[in-house]
């Protein structure tokens, strides 16, 4: 009689395991099934635009004249986003992990984390209401003073809505990224090669040089590149403060246009042709990111194992 | 006599060719001094004054560094000061987001009936009279506050579940397999995709499911849920792993099911942590715009269902009030209402920060006796 209740009973558990351990997997591959379903839904809608007429698609020239001066327009943004915010984010990160005072380091990385939790589109609502109009009297003295740079060609936009202040306020966004993780790395440096670099009378620049950042420029590298994904997908900011127009070389003027925002402004009221070029476009991006997002986290997890070796 | 009474005081070697520990505060007082002074001549402002100040003390301290002490202690201030420097440069824009948000936001909100009526109703003509004879603002954004409810419960009800399961797979059941390995790395591509794609994508979906033109608060919901899932993942996955190794093994020596041990042991231990995963997930998630933008529309009236028709959300709110004011020729209701709006969606995301702090803190697991 023992022996069935014991059989029964491990028959109950085992169903359970099986059933449990079924449906942790099914989630896992739910999860690969949705990344692979969104380039699938993506390619499907996007289909008809990219075999369409030239002269259908917006512009009149065909899918690849539409979308590449959004694309230039978007790696523009990017690329101002990164150069303002990975030397401040370094230094930010530097500052928590190696400079400020041990007790309040934590909560000033708190601080630095709430520019993460600030929504996207109340940035844009900052960036166009208090940014823009703050910044357009510099704009005025960057045209007067070096407009024989193309990229700081005059006359400058007089309500300062231009791809330089996107990229300003995407920078804004980005910096929190690149400092959480940069931070993580340095944080990850030997104790020991510091103290023995200190211990060699190196002062404490010195032990960051020479200790610090050889250590951690895999980890600001791939920080950088997750941050870049960031600055290219982000919509919203683009959205409300730039006043975009045609590809021009001048960043302080208005113009350009980015993937995220062409497709946020016009997808609401968008039917036809249009749904589909737009969801191409969307599938440009998505194959842009997913790229450099790849690359960063190969880039991170190549880095973990090496560092397991420590 | 006297002289040897007073003792001199002499340096000791140690400290020689060092600066005194105050020079850094008589650098940065002569440094605010000379800043308001410059600011006095070319027109006062705080902010440059700020800054003419702090370029001052840098100058000041590394130059008199470099005679005192040479170049290598030199290198070592300039790089300190820049350090110190760019933290205070990244807390600008916080403060200034905060403190314009604060300012444009509180007469929006102060506006009777802002929480409790909706758009629905509300045209340009009203608009005109609040700014011609001064009659109060109309409309609120009770709409706007009931979708982005809806739609975020109900990513969350979609994206809790796959997300503890698939970090339950990865902790419990992976052991480091091919296809763990790929879960994990495509999670953490996931987290990447630019949230106007994931909104596209269940647009695709829906489209291609449903029929063209699908806009409900549903296929919002799965579109957060896309952004949502990497999350809940990830932060779910580190809480499960440094449940101590010696619980399971209790649970598994008195006989009991792996599935019971995870489910009575493991989970309870770290509830506390997935608990405050899943509510900075939902802080994320909830202000997201283009996604809803693209897959719910947006609408002026309250809509209850998820599965028909347009739904508001506060970030489209935002949006279309700012970009699409109600009375174009009289923007300022609209931009008013925009910000209030903003200002009701950064308390919300701050006190579900602050809430998942708390949930850390308040279900931590017991340790010690």
């Amino acid at each position: 009689m023992t022996t069935t209740s014991l059989t029964t009973s491990r028959g109950a558990g085992r169903a359970g395991d099986k059933v449990f351990s079924a449906a942790t997997l099914a989630a896992g591959c739910l999860i690969l099934a949705v990344l692979f379903g969104v380039a699938i839904f993506l390619v499907i809608q996007a289909f008809p635009a990219l075999v369409a007429s030239p002269d259908k698609i917006q512009g009149g020239e065909g899918f690849f004249a539409y979308i590449w001066p959004i694309v230039i327009g978007t790696l523009i943004a990017a690329v101002i986003a990164l150069v303002i915010a990975t030397p401040v984010a370094i230094g930010v990160a530097l500052f928590i992990s190696h400079f400020a005072p041990r007790k309040l380091a934590s909560g000033l990385g708190y601080v630095i984390d709430l520019l993460a939790a600030i929504p996207s589109v109340v940035y844009g609502a900052w960036g166009a209401a208090f940014l823009a109009k703050e910044i357009s009297p510099a704009y005025n003295w960057l045209a007067n003073n070096l407009g024989w740079l193309p990229i700081f060609q005059g006359p400058a936009s007089a309500t300062g809505k231009t791809i330089l202040t996107a990229g300003i306020v995407l920078s804004v966004m980005v910096l929190p990224i690149i400092t959480s993780l940069s931070r993580e790395i340095f944080l990850q440096t030997p104790k020991l090669h510091e103290e023995a670099a200190l211990a060699l009378g190196a002062t404490r620049w010195e032990m960051i040089r020479m200790a610090v950042l050889p250590f951690g420029r895999p980890g600001i590298i791939s920080a950088v590149m997750l941050g870049l994904g960031r600055a290219l997908g982000e919509t919203m900011a683009v959205a409300l403060v730039l006043s975009s127009g045609v590809l021009t070389a001048s960043l302080i003027q208005s113009g350009n246009q980015t993937i995220a925002a062409e497709i946020a402004l016009n997808f609401p009221e968008a039917s036809g042709l249009k749904v589909n070029t737009l969801i191409a476009a969307g599938l440009v991006l998505f194959v842009i990111t997913l790229g450099v997002n790849m690359i960063a986290r190969w880039i991170i997890s190549r880095h973990k194992e090496f560092s397991g070796a420590n | 006599m006297t002289s040897t009474l007073t003792p001199v005081k002499k340096r000791s070697a140690l400290t020689k060719g060092q600066l005194p520990k105050w020079a850094p505060y008589l650098v940065l007082g002569i440094a605010v001094v000379l800043g308001a002074a410059v600011l006095a001549l070319i027109g006062f402002n705080a902010l440059g004054w700020g800054i003419v100040s702090a370029v001052f003390f840098a100058i000041g301290l590394v130059g008199w560094s470099a005679a005192v002490e040479g170049s290598r202690r030199a290198k070592d201030k300039l790089a300190s000061c820049l350090v110190v420097g760019s933290f205070l440069i990244a807390l600008l824009p916080l403060f200034s987001v905060i403190w314009t948000v604060l300012v444009n936001g509180l007469p929006g909100l102060t506006d009777p009936g802002f929480l409790s009526t909706s758009m629905n109703g509300v045209t340009g003509a009203y608009d005109n009279k609040s700014v011609e004879e001064g009659a109060p603002v109309v409309g609120g954004i009770f709409h706007a506050l009931i979708g982005t409810l809806l739609i975020t419960v109900m990513a969350t009800v979609i994206s809790v579940p796959v997300g503890l399961l698939a970090s339950v797979y990865l902790v419990e059941y992976g052991n480091d397999r091919p296809l763990a390995r790929a879960i994990t790395f495509f999670v953490d591509v996931m987290t990447g995709i630019p949230s106007i794609v994931a909104g596209l994508f269940a647009a695709a979906f829906f489209f291609a499911v449903v029929g063209p033109g699908t806009k409900t608060g549903a296929v919002a919901a799965v579109a957060l849920s896309v952004l949502m899932i990497p999350v809940v993942v990830r932060s779910s996955e580190e809480m499960l792993k440094i449940v101590p190794n010696e619980l399971r093994e209790a649970a598994y020596a008195l006989g009991v099911r792996k599935w019971r041990t995870i489910l009575k042991v493991v989970i309870p231990t770290a509830i506390s942590g997935i608990a405050s995963g899943v509510t900075l997930a939902i802080a994320r998630v909830i202000g997201e715009t283009a996604p809803i933008l693209v897959t719910a529309g947006f609408a002026t009236s309250i809509n209850y269902n998820v599965f028909g028709g347009w739904m508001a959300s506060l970030p489209t709110f935002i949006y279309t009030q700012i970009l699409n004011p109600t009375s174009p020729s009289n923007p300022d209701p609209s931009s008013q209402r925009a910000w209030g709006a903003a200002l009701v969606l950064i308390i919300l995301v701050m006190l579900l920060n602050l809430g998942a702090r708390l949930v850390a803190r308040m279900f931590a697991p017991k340790t010690g006796r």
